[in-house]
């Protein structure tokens, strides 16, 4: 097989056409998924009917009754070659605070010694890093962060747990996120954030966006019920 | 309040508009109706926009009790229709007054097709949330309370008199479309759109896959049907996380192909044949576990096509006045 050039434009069906801007987890390359998913905006609600930004590709489902493909391949390469503005400028900071600590984050102890860390410098490690949101699916809200230094990126657990708490700080491989609700997940617990990522009622509705830029900032437990925060009962991992 | 009350919610009936747009950005599914041809002819049989909202009955068992006088249709899956205990046709409009009993019973033959749709006029009135009115269980947004109908739920809908009742004619809907089919067999041919990481199956394992007949397994939901058959495993195990298709076709390490429904994933990382084209999903909902599927390839210029002929057809169907 030939080596795949970027960018590739793959049909993903009759009326979605994926772009492929490159093959790895990259800041570069998720710009670059960013700033086309900007360029094609205006279209969306008319020509284009959904965006699906995620760490290297962007997935474009259009309105096959408004255009074709060809035109949105024009569009496409139109986007990518206008070489208009560095949005990466524009990316927000957020941040998070997290509560650290093996009541809040019950993969803590057992993350940090399979690291042959100890948990505060687990936490430091953690917090001191700048991520970014590299893609929001799995869940309403669930946002990959990527990447945690290699020294605490773990594996994810060979049997998921049935509930993670809404507002679980977790680690996967060099991924990091914060469960937006309860839901079953397999990612390593190790603290809980009191600001809620998703509200399905409310407006904002999303904390983060793709793009953005993610802190966080360790807190001590009475700050975190002052946030809001409440500690759930976690699933004991045999 | 007044329209329909849940006087038994049946195995799962879903409140469903055309889908949630626009929000996968934000990790949220489209959702909408599984056969949306039927979900369609459903509306418009009752006069209403095709994103109007109505209930996607799986398997079947609702049971309603009306406060509204309004006009009704049942469109799909040959589950029976009753009001007041007597037997319906399906595929037309029918009158209802305050206090009647609307029944929709179960498959009683085989190639009856499992998913019905239930229109009424004005739609239901209920509260877009993203902008749609569709249920998404998974997500808990969308109907009611982001989940199936529940016993004493109410529906609400106003009062709709003096509508023309309107059928659609067996040759029509025998007739309209191949693609399209109001009788429901249990072998169906699947168009497929090759794309996404088509590359990575070898040309053996392509062959195999548009040769091999596979079936439906146990495991079929709004999520996504995981189907049985020959082994097509990709040469590759995982790809970084990408957005998935409406009808895409994943294939995970054990070889067996998932084609992705409406309330699918955003993004996710298995390897990808192609997506089974739009109008053929209906197809596929219509079977339950047994129910076998053959593919074969379709071009994306043909694809397109039959995409524009399939809704001029659609605005073409004549609804004949009763």
């Amino acid at each position: 097989m030939t080596a795949t050039l970027y960018p590739h434009i793959e049909i993903a069906g009759a009326d979605a056409l994926i772009v492929y801007l490159g093959a790895d987890t990259q800041p570069e390359i998720s710009a670059e998924v960013q700033r086309l998913a900007q360029g094609l905006q205006s279209f969306q609600g008319q020509e284009i009917v959904d965006l699906v930004p995620s760490y290297a590709s962007l997935l474009i489902n259009f309105n096959p009754l408004l255009c074709d493909h060809l035109w949105l391949r024009k569009k496409i390469r139109e986007t990518l070659d206008s070489s208009t503005s560095q949005q990466e400028s524009e990316s927000r900071l957020v941040e998070l605070p997290s509560y650290y600590s093996e009541e809040s984050g019950p993969d803590l102890n057992l993350l940090a010694n399979n690291a042959g860390l100890s948990p505060e410098e687990v936490i430091a490690l953690h917090s001191e890093a700048e991520y970014r949101v590299y893609a929001i699916g799995f869940a309403p809200g669930f946002a990959y962060l990527g990447q945690v230094d290699q020294k605490i990126a773990a594996p994810r657990l060979a049997t998921p747990r049935k509930k993670v708490p809404k507002g679980a700080v977790a680690i996967a491989d060099r991924q990091t996120a914060v469960y937006p609700a309860v839901s079953p997940g397999g990612w390593n617990l190790i603290g809980l954030c009191p600001t809620p990522m998703f509200d399905a009622n409310n407006e904002p509705h999303m904390l983060v966006a793709v793009g953005d830029r993610i802190r966080f900032r360790p807190i001590g437990r009475e700050e975190f019920f002052d946030l809001g925060g409440e500690l759930p009962e976690f699933e004991v991992q045999s | 309040m007044q329209g329909l009350t849940v006087i038994a919610p049946g195995i799962l009936s879903l409140l469903q508009d055309a889908g949630r747009f626009g929000q996968q950005q934000i990790g949220l599914t489209t959702g909408g109706p599984l056969d949306s041809f039927a979900f369609t002819v459903a509306n418009r049989l009752c006069h209403n926009s095709d994103n109007a909202c109505a209930i996607e009955v799986s398997i079947g068992g609702l049971t309603l009790e009306s406060s509204i006088d309004s006009v009704i249709a049942l469109t799909g899956a040959k589950l029976g229709l009753k009001i007041n205990g007597q037997n319906k046709v399906q595929w037309q409009s029918h009158a209802i007054k305050a206090g009647d009993k609307i029944n929709i019973g179960f498959a009683s033959e085989k190639n009856s097709g499992c998913r019905a749709y239930l229109a009424v006029a004005g739609g239901f009135d209920i509260a877009k949330q993203f902008g749609s009115q569709a249920t998404v269980s998974r997500e808990g947004i969308g109907g009611l309370q982001g989940g199936p109908l529940q016993k004493a739920d109410l529906l609400p809908s106003s009062n709709h008199r003096d509508l023309e009742l309107l059928s659609l004619s067996e040759e029509q809907q025998s007739n309209f479309n191949s693609s399209f089919n109001s009788n429901y067999p249990d072998l169906v041919e699947l168009r497929v759109i090759l794309g996404y990481q088509q590359n990575h199956f070898s040309p053996v394992k392509q062959a195999i896959f548009f040769s091999s007949e596979y079936t439906v397994s146990d495991l079929c939901d709004r999520m996504g049907y995981r189907l049985e058959g020959p082994k097509v495993n990709a040469d590759i195990e995982g790809i970084l996380s990408e957005g998935i298709c409406l009808g895409a076709i994943q294939v995970p390490a054990d070889g067996q192909p998932i084609v992705l429904m409406n309330d699918r994933q955003t993004i996710g990382g298995y390897p990808k044949i192609g997506a089974v084209f739009g109008p053929d999903l209906a197809k596929l909902a219509q079977l339950s576990a047994g129910g076998r599927i053959k593919f074969s390839a379709m071009d994306i210029n043909d694809a397109h096509q039959e995409l524009l002929l399939a809704k001029r057809q659609l605005d073409q169907l004549v609804l004949e006045a009763l």
